[in-house]
C-alpha cells in the first residue's frame, strides 16, 4: 500500500496511530469496525460456552452438571450476551467497515461520536457479566425478562442489569444515527437512493428501527427500575398497573428488535448471491420495498409472542394476520435471492456456502415463525422447544451465518490477504451439520410438549436431547477453526488483488485490498453496478 | 456539492473518557440504589456516581468546546452542517419515542387494564382476583389499598398545570424570536428574547416543583399511589428533566451569544437548542391533554 497522506485535512494527521491509544482514541471506521467485530467474536465465544453449559446439562435428564437457579442464570446470559453483545455488535462492525466504502465516503459522518458508540459497549458488558458473580446471583428471568419475575423475584443484580440496557440503548442509538447521517449525507455525487447497494439501504431501514425502538427498551427498564426501588406499580396489579403491559412494552421493542438482527443479514446475501452467480441482483427495486415493509409491519406484529399470555380475541386475530402479512415480502425476497442464482454461473466459495445456507435455513426458521404465527395453534406450542428451534433458526443459520458469509467475502478485502478456501469450506460443512443437529431436533421436543428454560425433563426427550448436545458441541468446537483461519488470512495469507473475486461489483472493490485509511478522501465516480450493463 | 473537504476529525480522548464516566455513573447509581434499598448506606455507590457526573460534566465540556472552537476555525464545510442537522433529528426523533413508551403504557391502563381490572370487557374476569374494585380514572381507590394507598386528590387541570402550558407555549414563541433576531444579527435582542426563554422555562420548573410538593403533602399522590400515580410522575418527571436539560442548553448558547459567537446564516448549536426547546414544549401540550386534562 502506498503513502497514507490526508492531504485534505486541515490538521494534518496522518495513518494510523500506533500502539494501544490507536483503538482507544482512534475516530476510522475501518478501526472502529474492526473493534467491533472482534467484540463481537469474543462475545460469541462467551455466550457460546454458555450455550454449552446449556447443552451439557441438558445431555440427560437430571441434575448433573449445575443447579437450576445457575441454569436460569446460563439462558438468560446467553441470549441477553448472543442478541446485544454478539449478533448486534457484529453488524455494527460491518456497517462501520462497509458503508463508507459502499458510498464512497471518507468516514462516517460523525466519527468521535462513532468511537464512543462502540467504547460504551465493552463498559456495558462487564458490567453485565458482573452481575453473574454478584450475591444473589445475575439476572436469571430469561432474555425477555419479563416482569414480575424481573422485579418482585428478582435479584438484587438486576438494577444493573438495567443500568447495563441503558448503556447499549446508548451506545445503539448513536451508532444507528452515526450510520443514518452518514447514508443521507455521505454518499458520492450521483449515487442516488436507488443506487445504493443492498447492504447500504438494510442498514438504513435498521438504524430507523433501532432509533425507534431501543429508546422503548430504555422506558421499559425505567418502569422495572421504579417498581423494584421507588414503590411505583407499573407492572403490579394490586396498585393497578398489569404485568402484561411490561409484555406489551417490551415486545414492542423486541419484535422490530428481531428484524434489526436480520436485515442487514439480507443486506449481506443480497450482496454475496449476485457475486458467485455472476448475475446481477434480481428484482432490486422490490427488494428495497420488501425490506421497507418488513420494517413498517414490524411495529404493528408485537403481541404475537403474547397470544397465550390473555389478549381480547380481535387482538389475537389482528397480530396472528399482521404477523402472517410479513411472509408476503420475506417471500419476495427469498424469490428474489433464488431469481438471482437461476441460470446463474455459480460457483461455491465459503461466503456462498453460508449464504446459500442463510436462504434455506432462515427459510426453514420462517416457516416455522409462520406456524407459530397461527394463534390457535401457538397455543400449544408457546414456551416449548419449537419456539426455541424456530428463533435459533433465524438467528444462528440466519444472522450468524450471514455475519461470517460477511467476514469471509470481505476479510481479502479488509485485510489484503486471502484466507485458507478448504478450511473455510471445512468450517462452513462443519457448522452446517452441527446448526443442523442441533436445532432441527427441537422441532420434534417441542412438538412433542418439552417446555424451553428447563434444566431437567422427562425421560422420553432424552433422545432428541442427546443429539442436539452433540450437535451444539460440533458447531461449538468448529468455531476455533474461523478464528484460526481468521488469525492466518491476516499474519499469512495469499496476497488479495483489489477486486478479490471475478464477479465483485460495487464501489468498496475499486480501492486497493486492504484499502486507504480513510476510505475516499476525493469523491469517487459513480457507476451504477445494477444498471449500466446487462 | 461543496468544494471544501469532509472534515474527519484526529483521534480523539473524549469519546473513551466519557465512556469511562458513563460506566462510573451507571455503577455507582446501581450500588446507590441497591444500598438505599436494603438500607445499608449508600456511600460508595453516591461517590461514584457523584465522581462520575462531575468528570461526565468536564469531558462534554471539552468535547463540545472543541467541536466549537473547530467550528469557528472554519473546518465544518455544509455537508459537515447537514451531517449535524441529522443527527439532531434523528436524536430527537430518539426522544419522541422514549416518550412514547410512557405515553403508550398510560394508554394501556387507562382504556384496557385497568377496566379489565373492575370487571369490564372480555378480560373482565380479572376482577375475580380483586373483587370489589372499581375501575376509575383518576385512579383512586387501588385494588390493594394497604399496598398502594391510592391518592385523595389529583392535580387541578386548570391552575398550575394550565399557567405552566401558556409558559412553556411562551416560550417557545420567544425562543423563535430570539432565532429570528439572530438571523437579523440583532445580537442585544437575541439576548433579551433567550433570558425572557429561560426565565419562562425557570418559572416553570419552580411551579413544578410547587405541584410535586402539593402532591405529595396534600394529595397524597405519590409514586407508592397505584398507577396514577406512577404514570402522572414518570412522565411528567421526565418531561421536566428534559426541560431541565433544555434549560442547561440555552443557558449555554445565551452564554455563546453574549461571547459573540453564531453568525446571521451559520448557526446550528443555535437551532439544535431551538429545536430541543419546542420539542419539550410538544410533549407538554400532550401531557397536559392526556395526563391532567382529559
Amino acid at each position: 500500500m502506498g503513502s497514507l497522506e490526508q492531504p485534505v485535512h486541515s490538521t494534518g494527521h496522518h495513518g494510523p496511530a500506533t500502539g494501544i491509544t490507536r483503538w482507544l482514541y482512534t475516530t476510522n471506521h475501518k478501526d472502529i469496525g474492526t473493534l467491533y467485530l472482534l467484540f463481537s467474536l469474543m462475545m460469541f465465544f462467551i455466550g457460546g460456552c454458555m450455550a454449552l453449559t446449556i447443552r451439557a446439562e441438558l445431555f440427560q435428564p437430571g441434575l448433573q452438571l449445575v443447579r437450576p437457579e445457575f441454569f436460569n442464570q446460563m439462558t438468560t446470559s446467553h441470549g441477553l450476551i448472543m442478541v446485544f453483545g454478539a449478533v448486534m455488535p457484529a453488524f455494527v462492525g460491518l456497517a462501520n467497515w462497509l458503508i463508507p466504502m459502499m458510498i464512497g465516503a471518507p468516514d462516517m459522518a460523525l466519527p468521535r461520536m462513532n468511537n464512543w458508540s462502540f467504547w460504551i459497549l465493552p463498559f456495558a458488558f462487564t458490567m453485565m457479566l458482573s452481575t453473574l458473580l454478584m450475591e444473589g446471583g445475575g439476572p436469571n428471568f430469561g432474555w425477555t425478562f419479563y416482569a414480575p419475575l424481573s422485579t418482585t423475584y428478582a435479584p438484587p443484580s438486576v438494577t444493573f442489569f438495567i443500568f447495563a440496557v441503558h448503556m447499549m440503548g446508548i451506545s445503539s442509538i448513536m451508532g444507528a444515527i452515526n450510520v443514518i447521517a452518514t447514508i443521507l449525507n455521505m454518499r458520492t455525487p450521483g449515487m442516488k437512493l436507488m443506487d445504493m447497494p443492498l447492504f447500504v439501504w438494510t442498514w438504513l431501514i435498521t438504524a430507523f428501527l433501532l432509533i425507534a425502538v431501543m429508546p422503548v427498551l430504555a422506558g421499559v427498564v425505567t418502569m422495572m427500575l421504579m417498581d423494584i426501588h421507588f414503590g411505583t406499580s407499573f407492572f403490579d396489579a394490586a396498585g393497578g398497573g398489569d404485568p402484561v403491559l411490561f409484555q406489551h412494552v417490551f415486545w414492542f421493542f423486541g419484535h422490530p428488535e428481531v428484524y434489526i438482527m436480520i436485515l442487514p443479514a439480507f443486506g449481506v446475501v443480497s450482496e454475496i448471491i449476485p457475486t458467485f452467480a455472476r448475475k446481477r441482483l434480481f428484482g432490486y427495486t422490490s427488494m428495497v420495498y420488501a425490506t421497507a415493509s418488513i420494517a413498517i409491519l414490524s411495529f404493528i406484529v408485537w403481541a404475537h409472542h403474547m397470544f397465550a399470555v390473555g389478549m381480547p380475541l380481535a387482538g389475537e386475530l389482528f397480530f396472528m394476520y399482521s404477523t402472517m402479512l410479513i411472509a408476503v415480502p420475506t417471500g419476495v425476497k427469498v424469490f428474489n435471492w433464488v431469481a438471482t442464482m437461476y441460470r446463474g454461473s455459480m460457483t461455491f466459495e465459503t461466503p456462498m456456502l453460508f449464504a446459500l445456507a442463510f436462504v434455506v435455513l432462515f427459510t426453514i426458521g420462517g416457516f416455522s415463525g409462520l406456524m407459530l404465527a397461527i394463534a390457535p395453534a401457538d397455543f400449544q406450542y408457546h414456551d416449548t422447544y419449537f419456539v426455541v428451534a424456530h428463533f435459533h433458526y433465524v438467528l444462528v443459520p440466519g444472522s450468524v451465518f450471514s455475519i461470517m458469509a460477511a467476514a469471509y467475502y470481505w476479510l481479502p478485502k479488509w485485510t489484503g490477504h486471502m484466507y485458507n478456501e478448504s478450511m473455510g469450506k471445512l468450517h462452513f460443512w462443519l457448522s452446517f451439520i452441527g446448526v443442523n443437529v442441533t436445532f432441527f431436533p427441537m422441532h420434534f421436543l417441542g412438538l412433542a410438549g418439552m417446555p424451553r428454560r428447563i434444566p431437567d425433563y422427562a425421560l422420553q426427550f432424552a433422545d432428541f436431547n442427546m443429539v442436539a448436545t452433540f450437535g451444539a458441541f460440533l458447531f461449538g468446537f468448529s468455531q476455533l477453526l474461523f478464528v484460526y483461519n481468521i488469525i492466518s488470512c491476516i499474519r499469512s495469507g495469499k496476497k488479495a488483488t483489489d477486486n478479490v473475486w471475478e464477479g465483485s461489483h460495487g464501489l468498496e472493490w475499486t480501492l486497493s485490498s486492504p484499502p486507504p485509511y480513510h476510505s475516499f478522501t476525493e469523491p469517487p465516480v459513480f457507476k451504477h453496478p445494477y444498471k449500466d450493463n446487462g | 456539492m461543496s468544494t471544501q473537504a469532509y472534515y474527519v476529525p484526529a483521534q480523539s480522548r473524549w469519546p473513551i473518557l466519557a465512556s469511562v464516566s458513563l460506566f462510573l455513573i451507571a455503577y455507582g447509581a446501581g450500588t446507590l440504589i441497591n444500598a438505599l434499598s436494603a438500607n445499608t448506606g449508600g456511600a460508595l455507590g453516591l461517590s461514584l456516581l457523584l465522581v462520575g457526573a462531575l468528570c461526565m460534566g468536564l469531558i462534554l465540556t471539552g468535547w463540545f468546546g472543541h467541536v466549537i472552537d473547530e467550528s469557528r476555525r472554519g473546518l465544518y464545510s455544509d455537508q459537515m452542517d447537514r451531517s449535524f442537522r441529522w443527527g439532531m433529528s434523528w436524536f430527537i426523533f430518539s426522544e419522541i419515542m422514549f416518550f412514547a413508551a410512557f405515553f403508550g403504557a398510560l394508554f394501556y391502563v387507562r382504556n384496557l387494564s385497568v377496566p379489565w381490572l373492575g370487571g369490564e370487557g372480555e378480560k373482565g374476569v380479572a376482577n375475580m382476583l380483586w373483587q370489589g374494585f372499581e375501575a376509575t380514572w383518576p385512579l383512586m381507590k387501588t385494588p390493594d389499598m394497604t399496598a398502594y394507598p391510592g391518592p385523595e386528590g389529583v392535580i387541578d387541570p386548570l391552575h398550575l398545570p394550565l399557567v405552566n402550558t401558556l409558559l412553556l407555549l411562551s416560550s417557545s414563541v420567544t425562543m423563535t424570536f430570539a432565532h429570528y433576531r439572530l438571523k437579523q444579527d440583532r445580537r442585544p435582542q437575541v439576548i433579551v428574547w433567550l433570558v425572557l426563554t429561560i426565565a419562562l422555562g425557570s418559572l416553570f420548573l419552580v411551579f413544578q416543583a410547587v405541584e410535586y410538593a402539593e402532591a405529595y403533602h396534600e394529595l397524597g399522590l405519590t409514586l407508592h399511589a397505584g398507577i396514577y400515580g406512577a404514570t402522572f410522575f414518570i412522565l411528567t418527571g421526565f418531561h421536566g428533566m428534559h426541560v431541565t436539560l433544555g434549560m442547561l442548553m440555552l443557558l449555554i448558547i445565551l452564554l455563546r451569544v453574549i461571547r459573540g459567537h453564531f453568525e446571521p446564516d451559520h448557526h446550528f448549536g443555535f437551532e439544535a437548542v431551538s429545536w430541543y426547546w419546542h420539542f419539550v414544549d410538544v410533549v407538554w401540550v400532550g401531557l397536559f391533554l392526556f395526563v391532567y386534562l382529559l
